[in-house]
């Protein structure tokens, strides 16, 4: 599938999620986290989603204990930062695939 | 009466309507590994979907937060068909223990918090929990004995009363 954000073309999954993260920019993220009901990125949104990004670089799964243990944030604002579904929603935010651990 | 269910999920352009869950509300009574964890993982699944969560710890499942028990809980090994080994053997003295003890290796392996971390989970990330009044009198149990993130004891009544409204969902584990 595409859709076009911001002007752009980009490659993404029926949920949404980017199927291509070179596409990824921080306009685009910004974009889809409005649609996500997110609203405006601030810094440490940035700080949460950096650390999503590199621990997609590092082939790491993402869990809600990651977030927990990430010394970036705590479980607490995670789910304060991106409400209804954090993981969920910072992954879609980051560019990355849907999360599919349970926990 | 048959229009029940049309009416509920009412058709648009071809495509089912779906209600989303708002709240899942759990009731644990056992306070086996195996259950705590069901339920947890669960509850702290709902909460990452953006659903309410909420448990009524009752009977043994007031173990689960037991301040001087939660970290002892263990895993069934006499009357529990998914063990595999006959009854017999899983009643001889320390097969529990044993079992338990390689349950938990393998949950670590699997990066699956302890109860106590996971209770803090779940706790941070809003789900609501709660003791039931009666078990708490019947086994001389009071908040104090209880993980801090317990928000009170209640009666099943105020646990009803948590379950109003549209979308939400019971299980008792």
């Amino acid at each position: 599938m595409e859709k076009i954000i911001n002007g752009v073309t980009i490659k993404v999954n029926e949920e949404g999620y980017l199927t291509d993260f070179s596409q990824w920019n921080k306009s685009i993220a910004e974009e889809i986290s409005k649609q996500e009901g997110v609203g405006e990125l601030g810094p440490k949104h940035w700080e949460v989603l950096n650390f999503i990004q590199d621990q997609y670089k590092k082939s790491v799964p993402l869990t809600i204990r990651k977030i927990g243990a990430s010394g970036v944030t705590d479980i607490k604002e995670f789910y304060a930062l991106f409400p209804n579904g954090p993981l969920k929603k910072a992954a879609k935010i980051a560019g990355i695939p849907k999360p599919v651990g349970c926990i | 009466m048959e229009d029940i269910l049309m009416k509920e999920a009412p058709a648009e352009n071809g495509v089912e309507q779906k209600k989303p869950i708002r709240k899942m509300c759990f009731i644990l009574s056992k306070a086996g590994l195996e259950s705590v964890y069901a339920c947890f993982i669960m509850a702290n699944g709902a909460r990452m979907e953006g659903i309410e969560a909420e448990i009524f710890f009752t009977f043994f499942g007031l173990d689960a937060v037991h301040k001087k028990r939660l970290e002892h809980l263990h895993i069934a090994t006499v009357g529990n068909p998914g063990m595999h080994i006959p009854t017999l053997l899983g009643g001889l003295p320390g097969m529990e223990s044993y079992a338990s003890r390689m349950m938990r290796k393998q949950m670590e392996a699997m990066d699956l918090p302890t109860v106590h971390e996971f209770l803090d989970i779940l706790s941070a990330s809003g789900v609501q929990m709660y003791g039931c009044k009666l078990a708490a009198d019947m086994f001389k149990i009071t908040k104090d004995d209880l993980y801090e993130g317990i928000d009170s004891i209640i009666t099943v009544g105020d646990f009803y009363q948590h379950a109003q409204g549209d979308g939400v969902h019971m299980i008792f584990v």
